[in-house]
């Protein structure tokens, strides 16, 4: 299944894109989406398990489930107000 | 109501979304660019966000402070793209029948605002850039808070 990447702020700046496609097994987590991410763009961050991830627009932990055409956005730390 | 723009923002435009006849107290929180941030000169700032998920996620923060205090008229406008010192980022406008609950509503916007909100924003300072709340932005935080040494003559 394929699914989309949003990168954000530092993020982006890091990996030199807005926005990717990855490639997945059906039933990816979003666990095994980072880990196929960061092997290719090592530099976005070099602590997977403090990545804060939402999938269509929620806030969803590594442990849940994608499906074909998600988007997944990493969030690094807020600033907003 | 929730506004997120790259538009000046302005307080009493935001104030009389909330205002009512049965509301006794209107509190307006503004959240201005500082020219200061650990020692570092800060020439502008550049804010941008997640949409429509940094949308929702303001809807969320209504809702929690319309079941922690019902009876609550709530408008936040955000703004994003490029903010010289002194501009207002951030508008939140609170209108109540009393006032006590409309000044812990507000600082509870805020708060939550700033926990989950995905707004980032840039500081370009005298020196460089970062972006706030990355390691970076940590570490230079830390050299200026760092423990300093003292010389006896």
């Amino acid at each position: 299944m394929k699914i989309n990447i949003k990168l954000f702020a530092s993020y982006r700046e890091n990996a030199g894109v807005n926005t990717l496609a990855l490639n997945l097994p059906s039933h990816a987590t979003v666990s095994t989406a980072l880990d196929t991410l960061l092997q290719k763009h090592t530099a976005i961050s070099s602590d997977k398990e403090k990545l804060v991830t939402a999938v269509n627009g929620e806030y969803q932990d590594h442990e849940f489930e994608l499906h074909d055409g998600d988007e997944l956005a990493l969030i690094p730390p807020v600033s907003g107000g | 109501m929730i506004e997120i723009t790259t538009d000046v923002i302005y307080p009493d435009s935001v104030a009389s979304k909330v205002a009512n006849a049965s509301h006794g107290a209107v509190v307006t929180f503004l959240g201005t660019t500082r020219n200061t941030t650990a020692d570092r000169k800060v020439l502008y700032l550049e804010y941008e966000a997640y949409r429509p998920m940094a949308d929702n996620q303001l809807e969320l923060i209504i809702r929690e402070i319309n079941l922690k205090w019902p009876g609550m008229k709530i408008a936040i406008s955000h703004r994003l793209g490029h903010l010289d010192i002194g501009d207002i980022s951030l508008i939140v406008a609170i209108g109540s029948p009393h006032r006590a609950n409309a000044f812990s509503a507000c600082s509870y916007a805020i708060d939550r605002i700033k926990q989950i909100v995905p707004i980032w924003k840039k500081e370009f300072f005298e020196g460089g850039e970062v972006w706030v709340g990355s390691q970076e932005d940590m570490s230079l935080k830390h050299s200026k808070d760092g423990p300093t040494t003292i010389t006896i003559p």
